[in-house]
């Protein structure tokens, strides 16, 4: 019997080793329900959510929304393109007026790093952040660990290496926090430009070479190079990077181990990950998908427990 | 606080064997006949049962057990969240004759929850239900037992316990309890 330490799931970084093995325990049970024949449950039937995206997302949006009904939850669904936004309405504004319509729990996508935050600070609602910007996705984070641990039986000492964009990753900071936190060691690579300066303070290996980061790990996590956050030239093109840091069979292949392949989504084939890698017996990206309505059902129905 | 006898191991024995031949009496062969035990306690009785039955009838008996968590009333409603138990039904139950097991019958509310989560696995043709201990008055639904082990009186502020080997214990014994 326990409950999670946190009204809101803001970041990984305010949440306890505890609440991620509570969430990974519920989110268990929640991935046999939604293999049953009738993969539907009542938990949340009186609970009204409101998924709001200032930003462009499928995945996510589609998981969450899923999880939701999957719970019973009624759910509407806002997206600033065409909204009153438009017209110059205030964030605080925006979902005040959701929230007045007798909603409980707020799923927000922001571009504005700690925008969640903000909102937490300013309303009574339970809030889930989605994505703010550069900072975190928890949802994110927790179904990549959710899925390192179901593939590799734990996380505990697991060596799992970060490739990519990670300048401008939120996927990145959330999974550097929940890995740490279960106890894994963490290594981050990518081109110069595209790691941040004093990412080595948080206390997680820097790399340059990506041939010698798949040497050293378990698990890569390959990440999206994220063009419309980049305002200036990072790297001479994309096809000099998927030179020098895109994942092949062929390099797979060349490693003397099996190491595993995980992708949040939405893969640039070709560039970051070849084809022949994404969908080889590496990868394990459509787990993590299925994984995701499972752990983002966990995280909905803790969090309502404690409104 | 006081502590009651109400079986002992003995008795206990006794009481298991006779519900076991009600069951071969009204299931035969159990060819149409699933046990599926009620986590987190009723497990216990329910594998003691299914061991029992097996031997008793040389066959296999398909065997689960359900945790019925998720389709509970009382969610938001409780200080802190019910934690869920695995829920394993590894056969088809549409159509077959299901004796769900649990250890103690109260309320009612957990067996209304544990209805509506196996009708999500298919459409049984039959449900039973089989109560180790049956707590008179206390229900607030109305649902009944078709096995009883031992119908006892209880106020509600009282508390059934089960102790029985399977969870750890030296005897299986089960009291009845005074909150004071």
């Amino acid at each position: 019997m326990s409950k999670l330490s946190q009204k809101h799931l803001l970041g990984i970084k305010d949440l306890t080793s505890e609440d991620i093995e509570l969430i990974f325990e519920t989110a268990d049970n929640f991935k046999e329900v939604i293999n049953r024949p009738v993969k539907k449950v009542p938990s949340l039937r009186d609970v009204t959510i409101a998924n709001v995206f200032f930003e462009n997302s499928t995945r996510t949006r589609l998981s969450f929304e899923l999880a939701q009904k999957r719970l019973s939850a009624d759910t509407i669904n806002f997206s600033a393109s065409n909204s009153s936004v438009k017209k110059g309405e205030t964030l605080l504004d925006t979902v005040n007026n959701i929230l007045a319509m007798k909603v409980d729990m707020i799923v927000m996508r922001h571009a504005s790093p700690g925008a969640p935050h903000y909102l937490a600070k300013h309303i009574k609602a339970n809030i889930v952040n989605a994505g703010d910007g550069t900072h975190e996705h928890p949802t994110q984070a927790l179904l990549d660990a959710f899925s390192i641990r179901e593939k590799l039986g734990s996380v505990a000492g697991k060596k799992i290496a970060i490739i990519g964009d990670i300048l401008h990753s939120r996927v990145a900071l959330s999974n550097i926090f929940a890995l740490q936190k279960l106890g894994a060691k963490v290594m981050v690579c990518g081109p110069p430009t595209l790691l941040p300066k004093f990412i080595g303070q948080l206390g997680v290996e820097v790399e340059f070479d990506v041939r010698k980061a798949l040497q050293w790990c378990d698990v890569a996590n390959v990440l999206r190079i994220q063009l419309e956050r980049q305002q200036i030239k990072y790297f001479p093109s994309l096809r000099e990077y998927s030179l020098y840091y895109g994942i092949t069979k062929k390099l797979l292949d060349s490693l003397k181990k099996q190491i595993v392949i995980m992708h949040p989504g939405p893969i640039n084939r070709g560039v970051e990950l070849s084809s022949d890698a994404a969908d080889s017996q590496h990868s394990i990206i459509l787990d993590q998908v299925e994984n995701g309505v499972a752990v983002r059902m966990a995280v909905l129905y803790l969090l309502a427990a404690r409104s | 606080m006081q502590k009651k006898l109400i079986l002992d191991t003995d008795l206990l024995d006794i009481t298991i064997s006779r519900l076991c031949q009600e069951l071969i009496e009204n299931h035969g062969d159990f060819s149409e006949t699933v046990i599926i035990g009620m986590q987190s306690r009723g497990i216990f009785v329910a594998e003691i049962i299914h061991k029992k039955l097996e031997k008793l009838t040389k066959k296999d008996i398909p065997f689960g057990y359900l945790d019925a968590t998720f389709h509970r009333d009382d969610f938001r409603r409780r200080e802190i969240p019910a934690k869920a138990s695995e829920t394993k039904i590894e056969f088809a139950i549409e159509g077959k004759s299901v004796v769900l097991v649990d250890d103690v019958l109260f309320t009612g509310r957990t067996i209304r929850a544990a209805m509506d989560t196996m009708i999500t696995f298919g459409r049984p043709k039959k449900v039973e239900l089989l109560v180790l201990i049956d707590r008179k008055y206390t229900r607030e639904l109305p649902i009944a037992a078709d096995y009883v082990g031992k119908s006892v009186n209880t106020l509600t502020s009282q508390r059934v316990l089960v102790e029985l080997e399977a969870q750890g214990h030296k005897q299986n014994k089960i009291w009845l309890i005074n909150k004071d």
